[in-house]
């Protein structure tokens, strides 16, 4: 299968992978090699197979509507590194660029 | 005492005959001379050790000690252990300190066991070589110019180096058998569910399973009735009796059907891994057991069906990594979404970076029906192949892998021959069996070859016997590496 530079730039963008043009160009080359590895079970006739999504038949299991963990937010902004270009916490809260005017 | 098994060791520290501040001492002198040559290990914290090694000795003055008591077990760096730096070998997680434990570390700090340090992997599992690492490969210890396997290469390479008594590792694609062969260890993936995966790092939910790497089953069996149990905050656990997996080791394989894939004797296999895996299925003939010749035909598209349903549940599990709340940020960016782009793009490696990609296109609007949802179907062939054959045999048997380590860097440059070293490991995760790896001798350049056993849903008691029996009447998984100062 032969993608193209633009197939590439749209998965790294819906990824939220930055590349740079040369990254895009490799990057083309050996995914279009995967996907003829993928290919191959494109032959296969699956009318009718039931899809499999996980090993044992089982459905998720329910419990009780109760809080199980406590409030741990200090312990986890305590982790938040601080070293340079950390993700920066203030006041209890995580600090991003500005997205609303 | 280096070369005990778990068994002598758990005898020897209940004895007073050493203690587990001795033995952990021990491993922690070997670690300090041999990792920097062979980097098996990515953090070592020898006094949080020694200190888990004091109290084990505690316990083990009161006549409190259980099987794994003091023994000191090195943990891959996939699993959550609190106020251990996490890596799971990627630059992504490089300063993050777990939080909290996974479920796997909280079952051996129960049994009193040690935490002898975390082991170099995969960046995120993703690797079959151990060389996308974030923290350098790893060296295999029977020649340092080949790589140990992955994703579990430290884990793998700790042990046969003989830098732990025992180790972890996961498996989703072959990242415990591969390596165990490729290091001349034995290791066993349990089926899918018996053991939590909670705090263990997710790369592909629906495949990962962790399981032992350790020196024989015999090992296996007593890091078994550790690991396994049901977690409720392991949605997938699966609620079971708790079961001794030793409880059938002795029992004699007289009758034991094998089941040979002819798919896995076909053209790819090297021929010193076929000679070595047929003298061990004489050495099986010889201890009682009748071969039964069997067909996966729809394993030839594991690979295949493994990269669409295996990058697909990455993508979205990977997907938490964005630099808001832990984890790598990039230093500069501009606008948010900026910073999700540059943060994910330096925090990731290649292969990382990959297989997201992979996974994002075969879900992407459009893509679904054709990729994941044909995978999906596939799978459940691949599966009902394994339940046509286990009405034939009793436990299957093959190459772990189709040639013995190759070279670093000798298939760095071409992902596919790369996806391709787990040829005969990755049906079985597709389908959720439990499959192990013993060593079954050296191939023509010295290097080990690995026996894989597969057995049928919930069969590891059965498998470690199998294998027990082997290990009793042959000395393969005895040998140990030059150079390793023994």
């Amino acid at each position: 299968m032969s993608l193209t530079n633009a197939d590439v730039r749209k998965v790294a963008s819906l990824a939220r992978l930055g590349m740079t043009e040369t990254e895009i160009e490799s990057a083309r080359e050996q995914l279009s090699g995967i996907f003829d590895l993928i290919a191959e079970m494109q032959a296969v006739d699956t009318n009718g197979i039931t899809p499999m999504s996980h090993a044992q038949d089982v459905t998720q299991r329910l419990r009780e509507d109760v809080v199980t963990e406590g409030d741990q937010r200090e312990l986890f902004q305590s982790l938040a590194p601080q070293y340079k270009g950390s993700p920066q916490v203030e006041a209890g809260l995580y600090l991003v660029p500005q997205v609303i005017e | 005492m280096i070369n005990s098994s778990l068994h002598q060791l758990g005898s020897a520290l209940r004895a007073g005959k050493i203690s587990s501040v001795e033995l952990t001492q021990l491993y922690l002198d070997r670690i300090a001379e041999l990792n920097p040559a062979l980097n098996a290990y990515v953090t070592i914290k020898a006094e949080t050790s020694l200190d888990q090694a004091r109290r084990a000795d505690t316990l083990l003055a009161g006549g409190k000690a259980q099987p794994l008591t003091g023994i000191p077990v090195a943990q891959k760096d996939i699993f959550c252990a609190k106020g251990w730096r996490t890596t799971c070998g990627s630059k992504m997680l490089e300063n993050f300190i777990a939080p909290y434990d996974a479920h796997v570390i909280t079952q051996f700090n129960n049994a009193g066991a040690v935490n002898l340090g975390k082991t170099n992997m995969d960046e995120f599992a993703m690797g079959s070589s151990n060389e996308t690492s974030h923290f350098g490969t790893v060296k295999n210890p029977w020649d340092r110019n080949a790589v140990p396997g992955g994703s579990s290469g430290g884990a793998a390479c700790a042990v046969a180096a003989r830098l732990c008594a025992a180790a972890t590792g996961t498996d989703t694609g072959g990242s415990i058998r591969q390596p165990a062969a490729l290091c001349g260890i034995s290791g066993i993936k349990p089926t899918y569910g018996t053991v939590s995966r909670y705090g263990m790092i997710a790369f592909a939910s629906s495949l990962d399973q962790a399981g032992p790497m350790a020196r024989s089953a015999e090992d296996l069996a007593l890091l078994l009735n550790v690991m396994t149990g049901f977690d409720e905050r392991d949605s997938t656990s699966l609620k079971r009796d708790k079961e001794d997996y030793a409880r059938e080791l002795n029992k004699p394989l007289a009758g034991l059907r094998i089941g040979l894939p002819r798919e896995f004797f076909a053209e790819g296999l090297a021929q010193d891994v076929a000679g070595c895996v047929n003298a061990a299925i004489g050495e099986y003939k010889k201890l009682g057991a009748t071969i039964v010749d069997i067909s996966l035909p729809n394993s030839r598209l594991a690979v295949p069906v493994y990269y669409v349903l295996a990058p697909a549940e990455a993508s979205s599990n990977l997907s938490r990594y964005d630099g808001v709340r832990y984890g790598y940020r990039a230093p500069e960016y501009g606008d948010l979404t900026e910073m999700y782009e540059r943060s994910r793009a330096q925090g990731f490696g290649e292969e990382v970076k990959r297989r997201i990609m992979i996974g994002t296109y075969v879900l992407s609007h459009g893509y679904y029906d054709a990729y994941y949802l044909q995978a999906q179907k596939i799978r459940r062939l691949i599966a009902q192949d394994f339940d046509d054959a286990f009405r034939l045999c009793d436990v299957i048997m093959g190459p772990t892998s189709p040639s013995t380590a190759f070279n670093l860097g000798e298939k760095g440059d071409d992902p596919v021959q790369m996806y391709l070293s787990d040829i005969y490991t990755i049906a079985v995760n597709l389908a959720g069996l439990p499959g192990m790896s013993v060593p079954a001798g050296f191939g023509s350049n010295g290097r080990p070859v690995g026996l894989q056993i597969i057995g049928n849903y919930f069969a590891e008691a059965q498998m470690l016997n199998v294998a027990h029996q082997y290990q009793l009447a042959t000395d393969h998984h005895d040998h140990t590496p030059q150079n390793i100062g023994l």
